[in-house]
């Protein structure tokens, strides 16, 4: 009797482990998918909010990740970050060619104060000429302290020649001698420096407006490209910024830099998203080859690392 | 009681004008949603954003709503009180040496607009009849050095050079020559860097220990989105700041990084910088910052106005009158001022969010009604005003003439005036009111 009941005990303890096994594993694939349902996508949306994407871009990208992953029935945390990373390469890359120019080519480059445009040119003009393309700039920030010697100095480096007036002069001026140094030294591309600019005065606008009729005028036959420089630590105001540049001298593509600091420059989905700019350049240091063309799977990888 | 659910009614009319009691959970919550969302847009950073919607939540719910505003507004009230705290409340100023020279090092990110401000800040203390130098320890970015010098010539300030030295050797040399030519502030400008590089932050510790600034000022573009809070402190904890100047600031950016930064550190943002002329400096005014990161300031300013001139006790007096139908023309002329004192009112319902001119047009306010219907008011005799049905041909005649109106006006009004107390009465009375039917004469 003491013997049966023991094997019925051991049966039904057996039973329940059995069973509390059971019990555990849909516990665990129910706050499994529970944890895929909230937390999981608002620590997402965190993380793109944390990148500067701003609230209504990360959260149309995490709504839409949610609609994919409900269609598609995906229950693994993993493979629905992955989904994540290629809908913001998507994004960035949808409809955007690279960046190629066509000779003769004048590129300006404009931006608010301080985000790096000239180093940028420094660069770019370094670049260029790698390519074996004949590269000229103009300084045409006339106004902040000492902006030529800088840009002087880069062109050095990159051994390009540069066409400069005195601080104060017209800026326009300074565009229009470049523009015919450039034609009659055979160059492929100019590049212009500009001063930077607050895109809320309207002054200031103005004048970037001049500079830019002076080239559609005077060398209406280039191919032209009009490049914003956004600091990759800017924060939503960056939106505004292209808004207005965009408005008043038609921007063609963002240069996108400081990305080696901790910043992760999600701004620049938000520009793609909601005005479609394309990126076209990373810069990731002061030196000369720190610039590099933008790779929108990589950059998306490091925005969600 | 029938009489209550009526009474209610007409208070969800006036909802604009008296509040319900205290803040639920679920007006907080609905509120707060906002808040957040404005707060995230203006790039507060998303942690400081989590503390702050928790902390305002908790103290909110529960709240007694002031009678003039509506529970929304009473949060945002909340809101702003907690974010002028946390600014700092009181401006602070820059700490002077008792013992000359003032040292002050600038610090920051690449093109935040440390040599810029240097010289904003040389000029600024010479008006304080000061003797500045300017210190260029930029040795790194091209022609850094001879930016310096361009902008000291512009504010008349000698600026301190050295070829091929190092930045501490710099900033000790330009101490030495402060102290023998009789400077009483030395500016030292340093080199942009990033918060994460080793070598350029301990550049940073070397010029500290070798100077002992009095004051150490990170300078902050005041664009600057979520990383703000990254910078901020790897700046104050491997140096530690004594305060902050916020750059850019006249620009179109909300500028939540100043809240940000002012969070994780607890130093004070003492400066904006405000255009690029060397004058374009300002003391910070942190309470001013709380409206302007909220972006929410049109209804900061109705809420602050109401505050200031509706008082309660009389809102909660005339409720009562219009209930039991006891307003005369006097109450008419008090609600006028109390209107008037909160501003114009198509300035005032302007100001509201997503309110354009075009659906104000549907509106129809008549501003210069007001005064003139406070001067023909003003003109009846205290009988008259109390009961207007006395107001007969030749009164009327001379209501016009001490008011400097037509007769016509003042039959406007008192029309106007009897189809309002009409209107009471069928709310009263039980009839119940249409929503959005119900108008003041004046409008
Ligand atoms: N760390 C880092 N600094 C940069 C980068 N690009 C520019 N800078 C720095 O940012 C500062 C402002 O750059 P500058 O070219 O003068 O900006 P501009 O006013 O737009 O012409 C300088 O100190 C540059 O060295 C970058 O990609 N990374
Ligand atoms: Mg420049």
């Amino acid at each position: 009797m003491e013997n049966k009941k023991s094997i019925f005990a051991k049966m039904k303890e057996g039973l329940a482990k059995t069973r509390s096994n059971i019990m555990s594993r849909v516990d665990e694939l129910i706050n499994y998918y529970k944890e895929i349902d909230d937390e999981f996508f608002d620590d997402l949306e965190e993380t793109l909010i944390i990148s500067d994407m701003g609230v209504r871009t990360a959260n149309d990208i995490i709504e839409s990740l949610k609609k994919q992953v409900r269609e598609d029935k995906i229950g693994d945390a993993a493979r629905i970050k992955n989904m994540l990373k290629e809908k913001i390469a998507h994004i960035l890359s949808e409809g955007s060619k690279g960046f190629e120019l066509n000779s003769p080519a004048v590129i300006l480059v404009v931006g608010v104060n301080g985000v790096g445009k000239t180093t940028t040119i420094g660069k770019l003009a370094s670049l260029l000429k790698a390519e074996e393309k004949r590269v000229i700039v103009a300084a045409a920030d006339t106004f902040r302290a000492a902006a030529a010697e800088q840009l002087e100095i880069w062109c050095n480096r990159a051994g390009v020649p540069l066409i400069r007036h005195m601080e104060g002069a017209d800026p326009g001026a300074v565009v229009f001698d470049a523009i015919q140094a450039a034609k009659s030294r055979k160059m492929d591309v100019l590049i212009c420096d500009t001063a930077g600019r607050l895109h809320n005065k309207k002054n200031l606008m103005n004048e970037l407006d001049k500079i830019n009729r002076i080239i559609d005028r005077e060398m209406p036959e280039a191919s032209k490209e009009v490049l914003l420089v956004i600091d990759a630590t800017t924060g939503q105001n960056a939106i505004s910024q292209a808004t207005e540049f965009n408005e008043v001298v038609g921007i063609t593509g963002i240069v996108l830099t400081k990305l080696d600091g901790t910043a992760k420059g999600g701004i620049a989905v938000a520009i793609k998203a909601q005005l479609d700019l394309p990126i076209y350049f990373v810069g990731v240091g002061e030196q000369m080859d720190d610039l590099q063309p933008f790779d929108p799977k990589s950059f998306s990888d490091a925005l969600l690392e | 009681m029938a009489f209550e659910g009526l009474s209610e009614k007409l208070q969800s009319a006036f909802k604009k004008l008296t509040g319900k009691g205290k803040l639920n959970e679920k007006d907080v919550k609905e509120a707060m949603r906002d808040v957040r969302i404005a707060l995230l847009e203006a790039d507060v950073n998303f942690i400081v954003v989590k503390d702050l919607v928790k902390r305002i939540t908790d103290r909110a719910v529960g709240h007694e709503i002031m009678e003039s505003l509506t529970p929304g507004q009473q949060v945002i009230k909340i809101v702003k009180e907690e974010l002028t705290a946390l600014m700092g409340g009181t401006q602070s100023k820059l700490v002077i040496a008792s013992k000359p020279p003032t040292i002050i090092m600038l610090a920051g990110l690449q093109g935040a607009g440390k040599t810029t401000h240097a010289g904003k800040l040389a000029l600024y203390l010479k008006k304080q009849g000061r003797k500045p130098l300017l210190v260029a320890c930029d040795i790194y970015r091209p022609a850094a050095k001879k930016q310096l010098q361009v902008v000291g010539e512009k504010v008349d300030t000698h600026v301190f050079v050295m070829d091929q030295a190092d930045p501490v050797v710099i900033a000790s040399k330009a101490l030495d020559y402060a102290r023998e030519n009789l400077h009483d502030v030395v500016i030292i400008d340093t080199a942009g860097r990033l918060h994460i590089n080793e070598e350029l932050m301990d550049e940073l510790k070397a010029i500290k220990a070798a100077v002992k600034p009095h004051e150490i000022l990170l300078v902050v573009d005041a664009m600057t989105g979520q990383d703000a809070v990254n910078v901020a402190k790897a700046f104050n904890e491997q140096l530690g700041i004594d305060g902050m100047i916020l750059t850019k600031f006249d620009g179109d950016t909300r500028g939540g990084a100043a809240l940000s930064a002012k969070a994780v550190t607890g130093k004070p943002i003492k400066f904006a910088g405000i255009g690029e002329k060397l004058d374009d400096l300002e003391v910070f005014h942190p309470d001013r910052m709380a409206s302007r990161i909220l972006g929410m300031g049109d209804v900061l300013t109705i809420i602050e106005k109401a505050q200031a001139s509706i008082d309660l006790k009389k809102a909660q007096e005339m409720e009562k009158k219009l209930r039991t139908q006891t307003f005369t023309l006097d109450d008419y002329l008090e609600q006028l001022e109390q209107l008037q004192k909160m501003g114009s009112i198509s300035d005032l319902l302007s100001m509201i969010p997503g309110m354009s001119s075009k659906k104000l047009g549907g509106l129809k306010i008549d501003e210069k009604q007001i005064p003139r219907t406070q001067a023909i008011i003003r003109s009846m005799t205290r009988q008259e005003r109390l009961d207007p049905s006395i107001i007969n041909a030749s009164r009327r005649k001379r209501i016009a003439a001490g008011s400097g109106t037509r007769i016509q006006d003042v039959n406007q009004l008192l029309k106007s005036y009897e189809e309002l107390k009409k209107l009471m009465k069928q709310m009263t009375g039980g009839k119940g009111m249409k929503r959005g039917k119900f108008r003041l004469p004046f409008m």
